[in-house]
C-alpha cells in the first residue's frame, strides 16, 4: 500500500497505526506532533487505534517557536 | 477624489498602478493599523515592509534591548542600536523610512492583563505574532479569538518556517492545530538551535503580505492553511487545515474562556536526558 506523508509517497507492507507511522516516517519528537489524516486532525489518544489505509494523505505538523529573541 | 498628496502619489505610485490597490487601496493602507508583537527576526521585516507600504499606524511591542547577536537577522536594528530598547530602535528605523507612519510603542511583554489593552489602544485591524516563545504565541491566539481580531502566526527555526492566518469565523485558529503548549524546553528556540538569518525575512515578509491583503480586502489569505517553508530543499507546502470542533478556545465547547499567563511546564524528557 502507498500513502503520502508530508507530500512524499511512502510504501508500507501492511496497515500500521499512527504511533507506528510516526516512527517509520521518522517524525521528529512524535509526542508533540499534530497529525492530520485525510484533512482531519487525529487526537493523540486515537493514534493507537487509527490505522493508515492505502491512499491516505498524512501530514505531520510541528511546533515552531522562534521569531524574535 | 483622492486625499493623497502629490508626494504620496509619487511614493506609492507602484502600488497605485496595481488594479488591486489603486488610490483607494493606498488610502486604506494609510488608514490601516497593524500591531507587530516582537521586533526580532520576523517583526523586523514585517514592520519595515508595512511601513514602506504606507500602513499608517504601526504598533511595536517588545520589552527587550538590542543585542549584537540579533543583528544577523533583525534588520530593523543597527549596530549603533546595540543596548537600546528594541521598540525605540524600531521606531527610529520606521520614521526614517516613511514619515507617513505613526508609530506606537509598547515596551513590555504581552501578558494576560495587558494584551487586550494594547490591542484596544489603537483598535488595531490586524496583528502579527512575531514572538519567539510559546506562552506569547498561545496568549496572542487566545486574545485574538476572544477580541475577534485577525492575526498572522509564524514560527521559524534553523532552516524552516511556517505561517498561518486566523480570521474570526473564517477558519481554524492556532490552537485548532496545536491545542496545548509543548513543555518548556521540549521544542528548541532559535537561541539553542540556531536560525538562518534570512528566514525571518521570508516568513516575516509573508506575514506583512497577509496584513496588507487583509487591509486591502484582496486575494486569498492563509486562513485554513499552514504554509511551511524549508530553505534547504527550497520547498513551500500549503497544507490545508480544518477548524477543530474540539479546539479549547474557538471550538464548539471552549474550555479556555479567559486569558491566563502560561508557564511552560518543565519537560520531563529533557530532565531525564
Amino acid at each position: 500500500m502507498t500513502i503520502t506523508v508530508n507530500g512524499k509517497s511512502l510504501e508500507l507492507e501492511k496497515p500500521i497505526n499512527l504511533n507506528e507511522l510516526l516512527v517509520v516516517a521518522k517524525a521528529d519528537q512524535p509526542e508533540y506532533v499534530t497529525v492530520e489524516r485525510n484533512g482531519e486532525f487525529v487526537d493523540h489518544k486515537g493514534f493507537v487505534s487509527t490505522f493508515v489505509a492505502d491512499g491516505d494523505t498524512i501530514e505531520f505538523l510541528y511546533f515552531m517557536g522562534g521569531g524574535a529573541a | 477624489m483622492s486625499s493623497l498628496t502629490n508626494e504620496q502619489l509619487e511614493r506609492y505610485s507602484r502600488h497605485i498602478i496595481l488594479k488591486q490597490v489603486g488610490g483607494k487601496g493606498q488610502e486604506k493602507l494609510l488608514n490601516g493599523k497593524v500591531l507587530v508583537i516582537g521586533t526580532g527576526g520576523l517583526g523586523s521585516p514585517a514592520a519595515m515592509y508595512l511601513a514602506a507600504a504606507g500602513v499608517g499606524t504601526i504598533g511595536l511591542v517588545d520589552y527587550d534591548v538590542v543585542d549584537l547577536s540579533n543583528l544577523q537577522r533583525q534588520i530593523i536594528h543597527k549596530t549603533s542600536s546595540v543596548g537600546k530598547n528594541k521598540v525605540d530602535s524600531g521606531r527610529a528605523t520606521i520614521e526614517a523610512l516613511n514619515p507617513d507612519v505613526k508609530v506606537h510603542t509598547y515596551q513590555e511583554l504581552v501578558r494576560a492583563d495587558n494584551i487586550l489593552d494594547i490591542i484596544r489602544d489603537q483598535d488595531y485591524d490586524f496583528l502579527i505574532d512575531a514572538t519567539d516563545n510559546f506562552p506569547a504565541k498561545f496568549l496572542i491566539n487566545d486574545a485574538c479569538v476572544m477580541a475577534k481580531k485577525p492575526f498572522s502566526h509564524a514560527g521559524i527555526i534553523r532552516f524552516q518556517g511556517q505561517t498561518m492566518t486566523y480570521v474570526p469565523g473564517q477558519g481554524p485558529c492556532y490552537r485548532c492545530v496545536f491545542p496545548e503548549m509543548p513543555p518548556k524546553d521540549a521544542v528548541p528556540t532559535c537561541r539553542e538551535a540556531g536560525i538562518i538569518g534570512v528566514m525571518g525575512g521570508v516568513i516575516g515578509t509573508l506575514q506583512a503580505t497577509e496584513a496588507i491583503k487583509y487591509i486591502l480586502g484582496i486575494g486569498d489569505l492563509l486562513t485554513g492553511y499552514l504554509l511551511t517553508y524549508d530553505a534547504l530543499t527550497m520547498q513551500f507546502r500549503k497544507i490545508k487545515i480544518p477548524r477543530n470542533p474540539n479546539c479549547p478556545v474557538c471550538g464548539d465547547h471552549p474550555t479556555v474562556t479567559k486569558l491566563v499567563d502560561y508557564e511552560q511546564p518543565a519537560c520531563d524528557l529533557r530532565k531525564k536526558g
